[in-house]
């Protein structure tokens, strides 16, 4: 494996990184937390929205955030070749 | 012997003659085995294994019963301890598994070229693992104490005993399996009571919708939270669905030290390393996460029905009329239990026979409790930690679900504890005795000292358990303050900064785990021992002085300091050796895998 592709692999990583990343603190901190109050005034069945947020959506989507790393790490180790034979 | 008594001990009995003999069955008999179990454990069970040893006293006995008293305020613990299995997954688990070692102070050691540096981790992993066994002996001995219907410290000594046994025996592969066992109880026994209620409540079976549909019970119109946010904001208390805890800004370092702490905790991490390759790696936590948000997604119902199940039975009509509160005479079976562990208290204030419970802290409401004739709230002690288990017989289920439910919370506590006591003696074992100070130790003797660390970390955190820093729940979140200021942070630098130094990354850890430390202490004593908390608030140090921020969510602050003065220190000492950074690269890609070796 040269260097470069090398620093290219890591280089997707971090991107693929950084946008999970980002949806993971917005999901729990943003919605879950800072902009709770608002999002109260909204409501999903009887649940407040910020409220939901917060004790049940970030988790679901903390699932899917994880399940999605999985996928996309094993095709990008695929495509550089550089997976487990 | 009554009809519960029966129940009670035949299903504890039998789960507990079927973790044991999983863990004889399947035995340790290498050093191999005792630590990552062999390596031949499938993602899906190796994350049941891992939701089991994740999911303790504090998640199933405790959890609930926060969120209960604390409503919103309590997401934290939610998102917490879910949302550090992203960190986990995504920043550490597959380079730890590619880099194949069996412990993470071996790791620390290894690419920070220093001894010392994986002794600093040895007592960084001690103290957070320790501090976090104290919070499953609590949990154990609320569990005991109400089975055997003792007192709380008699429960204590019964739980470690049993600890002792079952974890002393078994090593990693016997718990692994045992575990799986684990979680198929705890489970059953934390959803089929909360299906139960939710059905009584809204009529909905599942306890995720049930939480936002109708209350049943009265005219169908009123929303289940909307309903519990007038019962208690009627009683005094802040509203459910709107209290904060602390505040938004300490919410939100709560939170983040709880998910910082999940993915620096020694037990969970060396989960990934048992896993046979490094895609499956990042399967693994997401299969561990889908087996814990079952009962963290069921966790809220609980809560919010138990607090209302609660209030219903005691403020039994109106508020404020003279019948309108429970007789004390009349109060239920389960009320009488409790009182006999200490954990519930009751005092006639006003002499009036009936029970007030109400939140005299309120000034307003206070003044207005006066008029009825109230002289105080009369629930003087109602630990947290009882309501789970006392939820069941609240709601008033058949037997055999309630004595389910004190086989899940043993099977919780148990299979965490165990963890952690692997942990510790392997961090002590193999990576004090053989990787430091005893080198040419055998591996039958280095076997020997594992199981000896962890009957002496038994007995400490017993002791420390008699007066625990807080709720079970409240004293799991300091140990992950301690994991989250030392370890992730020494950790994720080692596998995202090439350039991080030994000296960088040991100041670091000590400087981190230092302000933490000592900023818990200041406030809970120093080791938690009563009568030694040493805030000052002549000098502006008072409960919570750190822009509000409460003991339990400084690990945050502390991982923050790691990681400045770890990037200020590497600035100005000798960068790692060529070869060290060459390994760092090596780590970055899954190819070239194998499997961990002891020896090095």
């Amino acid at each position: 494996m040269t260097p470069e592709n090398r620093a290219a692999y890591w280089k997707s990583n971090l991107r693929l990184l950084a946008v999970l990343l980002i949806i993971w603190f917005v999901v729990s901190y943003g919605l879950g937390i800072i902009l709770v109050e608002p999002l109260n005034a909204f409501h999903l069945g009887g649940y407040p929205l910020g409220f939901w947020f917060a004790q049940q959506g970030s988790i679901y989507v903390f699932l899917v955030l994880i399940f999605v790393y999985a996928v996309s790490m094993n095709r990008l180790d695929k495509k550089f070749d550089v997976d487990e034979q | 012997m009554s009809n519960l008594d029966i129940w009670t001990y035949a299903i504890v009995g039998t789960t507990f003659a079927l973790y044991i003999g999983i863990a004889i069955w399947a035995r340790a008999a290498t050093t191999g085995e005792f630590y990552v179990a062999g390596k031949g454990v499938h993602p899906v069970a190796n994350g049941m294994a891992t939701a089991a040893d994740w999911m303790s006293a504090a998640s199933f006995i405790s959890m609930a019963g926060l969120i209960a008293f604390e409503g919103y305020g309590a997401s934290v613990f939610l998102m917490g301890w879910t949302g550090g299995y992203v960190l986990l997954a995504l920043l550490l688990a597959p380079y730890l598994r590619k880099f194949g070692k069996f412990t993470v102070p071996e790791f620390i050691g290894d690419r920070y070229y220093s001894q010392t540096a994986r002794i600093v981790a040895v007592i960084c992993l001690i103290l957070a693992s320790i501090t976090y066994v104290i919070g499953q002996m609590k949990g154990i001995g609320v569990a005991f104490s109400r089975f055997l219907e003792t007192s709380y410290e008699m429960g204590l000594y019964i739980g470690m005993g049993i600890v002792a046994v079952y974890a002393v025996l078994g090593g990693m592969k016997g718990i692994t399996y045992t575990q799986i066992a684990q979680y198929v109880v705890l489970i059953f026994a934390y959803t089929i009571p909360a299906i139960f209620i939710s059905l009584a409540l809204t009529g909905v079976p599942l306890p995720q919708i049930g939480l936002g549909g109708n209350y049943a019970p009265g005219d169908g119109t009123v929303t289940l939270l909307g309903k519990l946010d007038q019962v208690v904001t009627d009683l005094g208390f802040r509203e459910y669905t709107t209290a904060v805890m602390g505040s938004s800004l300490n919410m939100f370092v709560y939170t983040l030290s709880l998910m910082i702490g999940t993915a620096g905790l020694p037990h969970v991490i060396i989960r990934f390393f048992t896993v046979p390759k490094v895609a499956d790696a990042r399967y693994s936590a997401g299969w561990a996460l889908v087996f814990i948000a079952i009962l963290y997604t069921t966790a809220p119902a609980v809560g919010a029905m138990a607090r209302l199940n609660l209030i219903d039975t005691i403020q039994v009509g109106e508020v404020g009329s003279p019948e309108g509160n429970l007789l004390y005479e009349e109060r239920p079976e389960w009320f009488k239990k409790w009182e006999t562990t200490g954990l519930l208290q009751f005092e006639d204030k006003n002499d009036d026979g009936r029970i007030q419970y109400y939140d005299d802290t309120n000034e307003a409401f206070a003044e207005k409790a006066e008029t009825f004739g109230w002289k105080g709230n009369e629930m003087v002690k109602v630990d947290r930690d009882i309501m789970v288990l006392a939820n069941p017989e609240i709601a008033g289920l058949p037997n055999w679900v309630i004595a389910l439910v004190v086989a899940g919370g043993l099977a919780a506590a148990l299979s965490t504890a165990a963890g952690l006591l692997l942990a510790i003696s392997s961090a002590i074992s193999h990576d004090l005795l053989k990787g430091v100070f005893m080198k040419g130790i055998s591996e039958k003797s280095e076997l020997r000292a594992g199981r000896i660390s962890m009957v002496g970390a038994i007995l400490v955190a017993g002791y420390l358990g008699l007066n625990p820093p807080g709720f079970a729940a409240g004293t799991v979140a300091i140990a992950f303050g301690l994991a989250a200021s030392s370890i992730f942070p020494a950790l994720m630098m080692g596998i995202f900064m090439k350039k991080m130094n030994n000296a960088g990354a040991i100041a670091g850890m000590l400087s981190g785990i230092s302000v933490t430390l000592l900023y818990v202490f200041q406030h809970k004593g120093i080791f938690f021992v009563p009568g030694t908390s040493f805030l000052m608030p002549e000098l502006g140090m008072g409960p919570d002085w750190f822009f509000g921020i409460s003991p339990n969510a400084f690990g945050a602050v502390g991982a923050l300091v790691n990681f400045i003065v770890a990037f200020a220190v590497a600035k100005v000492t000798a960068p790692p050796p060529e070869h060290i950074q060459h390994l760092v690269e090596d780590v970055r890609v899954p190819r070239g895998s194998a499997d961990a070796v002891a020896d090095h």
